[in-house]
């Protein structure tokens, strides 16, 4: 099993190939076959590794398929590194992103690209899996940049639109300013190492650096920098949002349950290099813990469906990058698993909405869908639950309340993280449910146009099963203490050393983190189902609708980096409309035409001419040789 | 065996090649041009004979031999040339085939 | 024998000035002939009488008899002559004439500055001549061979009448 590692990432290569290739002279129902088939073959592939991972009790399997390219002591390999973190990985890339084909299948069946729609998907699912399968950090690279190119192509699928290819541009230039830093990290642990290859790395980073140093805390913030731009963390989160222009599936497949998540997966791959640079850890859950407070009350105030989940998504990274800073390794990525689930069921839920309101995504011109639309409804519901963090029955509560503790009681955790991440807790469901109600309960404003078919509900039962089972599989200490994923992860990502002096009182936290979610939802259930007049009465106040607008907008940030950044830079471009340096080689091609017109006009056709030409040549060799 | 210099030989062929030169530059008849050509073609032979008469030498006159054959193809090519350029033209002035100028 | 020489120098001199201030092209060559026949007794002075017989047989027959043959064929007139004069004003001549004797002052000026060995000519015979062309001059002759076979070729094609006597590119060009 382990010698067929190098199909997994291959087969969805292969599906993107035929349907570049071959894409438009299939027939139209062959598409989402090879399509979501490759994808479908790669996840039941994982599955069966996965089954032989967990009963053979492999620390790791490794394959190296060929050596990429071996220059001055860099030679990193098209080669493959399974372990338990990289598996749960793949099992979502895969297992989602069938799902996400599967409803694509019927979400896409109209669209003149149903091709290029499923090619794209495919490339990008073969990118994410060699992102995360690599063994080396070129690999990675080559994987980080190929997911920033299909979340590219995707943004921007239907392209005749203006607004829809400058969210495309914005997705790309934004994450290439992480990536950039990502790229000068790379250079630095090649600089020290003599190697890219991950483990290698990891085994003797301990060795050459101490707790702390300059350099690893250096090369761990530029880290940082490629991971906050590829998961969308402040300062570099303004691209998300816009990126809801892609289709719906896209949204769920690429900007919340996979590539998003790829910087949490690229801090927890690397977290030897973070448990040496403390301050590095701490600036990432601090990042986490501002981008989840301000993602947070930004998604409160937005009145498009999709924008609303795609602050949610970047308010629930924000609580990945918490745990990853405070040292909760596994919480972070059991966390990143649950949030795949839920997420991704949003977005396709939220999708068959769209699809079902003629492509309308203002939530207020929807209302009453619960009884129209019953199976999306409760998914939908299920989803948010989980979102919410509603206690004991959803998925969402186990993971969200593991980081919520070990924010507070690991041993970087801090009061401060964890009144953050209590706060957003709250905000959270009062956004989510705000959301739930507007869109699902009260009157029906727009008329239904489309109802979901099997394969687009059949995805979303799937993953609203996931959102409800996945929390079982890691309790609380104090509740049955079953902690199958922490073991799981154990081999991989060190378990977190937890104050015991809070441990004993672990169930009050547990009791204030679940009124807090309960309390939210009831306040949205006031506002936006009992008394629609309190909107009114907060609407009255000049300071709410300042602050209304102001968390509108993302909290300023599009129009801060606009003035700082794109202003700036458009004035200079202005100035050098002429391009000055162009001037030089204008001025070369000036001076050989004018050099040309004066030659061709000694190209008279007179042969006498010519003839004078040989006597005043031959007068001066004479005279010059007279001379001499 | 007699008198005569290199210094009067060549002078004599110096005086007749400027001769022709001025012939062709001055000229716009295209036959007249050949005609110059062939006296400075035959100026160059006499050059070359004063000097192989100067060292006792057969090479001077074999290069007179060279240049003889040499003015006989280029005269026959050249009057054919001339033949063309009359008939498309209908005129010998060299400055009317100007049409390759740059 | 010396006198001859400058004797026969100042008639091609003369003759040759002639020739090129000639209006009427057959005047002109008719001083030609005489500016060769000159030539050859120049030739004949200074010890090369073969030179001398092929100046007259080539120059003065061949070459001459041919251009006589091609200004029959032209069939020119007392206008040609016309224009010649018309084409020949000082103003056109002066300047060229000025820069062709100022080279020809410098290369007398070589001439009589350079201080060669101050000897006489001497003969070399027809035999030597000869011998040495078909000597070391081997590859010289088949040279010569090869023009005159392209100036036969050459002037061949060129003289035949075709019917497209203007290139296809060019036909636009002269039909307008």
């Amino acid at each position: 099993m382990e010698n067929l590692i190098w199909l997994i990432p291959a087969l969805p290569l292969l599906g993107a190939t035929l349907l570049i290739l071959f894409g438009l002279r299939l027939p139209r129902v062959l598409v989402p076959v090879i399509g979501a088939g490759s994808v479908g073959i790669s996840a039941v592939l994982t599955i069966l590794l996965g089954i032989q991972f967990l009963s053979d009790g492999a620390a790791m399997y490794e394959q190296q398929v060929w050596q990429w390219f071996s220059v001055a002591g860099l030679s990193p390999g098209i080669s493959f590194h399974v372990d338990a973190l990289t598996l749960v990985f793949i099992f979502v890339i895969t297992f989602v992103g069938f799902l996400i084909h599967l409803y694509s299948a019927e979400f896409m069946a109209e669209d003149a690209d149903y091709s290029r729609f499923f090619a794209s998907m495919n490339l990008f699912v073969c990118a994410m899996l060699v992102l995360v399968m690599a063994d080396n950090l070129v690999l990675l690279y080559l994987g980080w940049e190929g997911v920033g190119l299909c979340s590219f192509l995707l943004i921007g699928f239907w392209y005749r639109e203006l607004a829809n290819g400058y969210a495309a541009r914005k997705a790309f230039i934004i994450t290439r300013v992480g990536d950039t830093a990502m790229a000068f990290a790379l250079f630095l642990l090649f600089q020290h190492f003599g190697t890219l290859n991950i483990q290698e790395i990891l085994t003797q980073a301990p060795q050459t650096w101490s707790v702390g140093s300059q350099t690893a805390v250096l090369v761990a913030l530029l880290l940082v920098g490629g991971a906050v731009g590829k998961s969308a963390q402040l300062p570099l989160q303004t691209w998300l949002p816009d990126a809801m222009a892609g289709p719906s599936p896209v949204s769920a497949l690429i900007h919340a349950a996979t590539m998003v998540t790829a910087g949490v997966y690229l801090i927890s791959r690397m977290y030897v290099l973070f448990e040496l640079a403390p301050t590095a850890q701490m600036v990432v859950a601090f990042i986490g813990a501002a981008t989840l407070l301000i993602a947070g009350f930004t998604a409160l105030t937005q009145n498009d469906l999709k924008r609303v989940l795609a602050y949610s998504t970047i308010s629930q990274i924000g609580y990945m990058f918490l745990a990853l800073g405070v040292g909760a390794w596994s919480a972070a990525v059991f966390h990143f698993m649950i949030h795949a689930f839920f997420k991704a069921l949003l977005f396709l839920g939220a999708g068959a909405v769209i699809m079902a309101l003629h492509h309308e995504h203002d939530m207020f011109k929807m209302g009453g869908l619960r009884h129209k639309m019953p199976v999306v409804f409760w998914t939908f519901l299920i989803g948010s639950a989980s979102l919410a963090a509603v206690p004991l029955i959803s998925a969402g509560f186990y993971s969200k309340d593991q980081i919520l503790w070990l924010g507070l009681a690991g041993e970087r955790g801090s009061v401060i993280l964890y009144i953050a991440a209590l706060l957003g807790a709250f905000v959270t469901s009062i956004y989510t449910f705000r959301m739930v109600f507007i869109t699902f309960f009260g009157e029906e404003k727009t008329h239904i146009s489309h109802m979901p078919g099997f394969w687009m509900k059949m995805p979303l039962v799937v993953l609203a099963i996931l959102s409800v089972i996945g929390g079982f599989i890691e309790l609380p200490h104090n509740f049955a203490h079953f902690t199958l994923f922490t073991n799981y992860l154990e081999p991989v990502l060190p378990v977190i050393v937890i104050d015991e002096g809070l441990s004993t009182i672990e169930w009050i936290f547990q009791i204030v983190a679940a009124v807090v979610a309960l309390a939210g939802i009831y306040i949205a259930y006031l506002f936006y189902l009992k008394k629609p007049e309190l909107v009114q009465n907060v609407e009255n106040s000049r300071f709410a609708m300042a602050m209304h607008r102001f968390w509108y907008s993302g909290w300023g940030f599009d129009a801060l980096y606009d003035a700082v950044f794109v202003q700036p830079y458009v004035y200079l471009s202005k100035l050098n409309r002429n391009d000055a340096i162009d001037l030089i080689y204008t001025g070369f091609a000036n001076l050989t035409q004018w050099l040309n017109s004066l030659f061709a006009r000694t190209q008279t056709g007179m042969l006498r001419t010519y003839m004078l030409g040989v006597l005043v040549g031959a007068l001066l060799i004479v005279t010059i040789s007279l001379l001499l | 065996m007699n008198g005569v210099t290199l210094e009067a030989g060549l002078l004599l062929a110096a005086i007749l090649f400027i001769l022709g030169l001025i012939s062709v530059l001055i000229r716009r008849n295209i036959i007249f041009m050949l005609i110059s050509v062939e006296i400075m073609l035959n100026a160059a032979g006499l050059a070359f004979i004063v000097a192989g008469m100067h060292w006792a030498q057969p090479d001077g006159q074999v290069m007179f031999i060279f240049i003889l054959t040499m003015a006989a193809a280029e005269v026959s090519v050249g009057l054919a040339l001339i033949l063309q350029l009359y008939h498309q033209l209908k005129t010998l002035d060299s400055d009317a085939a100007s049409r390759m100028k740059g | 024998m010396e006198l001859t020489f400058y004797i026969a120098a100042a008639v091609a001199i003369l003759a040759t000035i002639m020739v090129i201030t000639r209006y009427n092209m057959i005047h002109a060559l008719l001083y030609l002939v005489v500016s060769f026949l000159a030539i050859s007794v120049v030739f004949f002075t200074l010890g090369a009488p073969f030179m001398a017989a092929l100046e007259i047989i080539i120059y003065a027959g061949a070459i001459v008899v041919l251009i006589i043959f091609v200004i029959m064929m032209l069939n020119l007139n007392a206008d040609s002559v016309k224009t010649e004069e018309e084409w020949l004003k000082p103003r056109i001549w002066v300047g060229p004439a000025i820069l062709s004797l100022v080279l020809l002052a410098e290369l007398i000026y070589i001439f009589t500055a350079s201080d060669m060995p101050a000897s006489t000519v001497a003969a070399v015979d027809a035999r030597e001549v000869g011998i040495a062309l078909y000597g070391p001059y081997m590859l010289g002759v088949q040279l010569c061979g090869m023009l005159l076979m392209a100036g036969i070729v050459g002037a061949y094609h060129l003289g035949r009448q075709k019917k497209k006597v203007i290139h296809r590119f060019l036909e636009k060009e002269a039909a307008q």
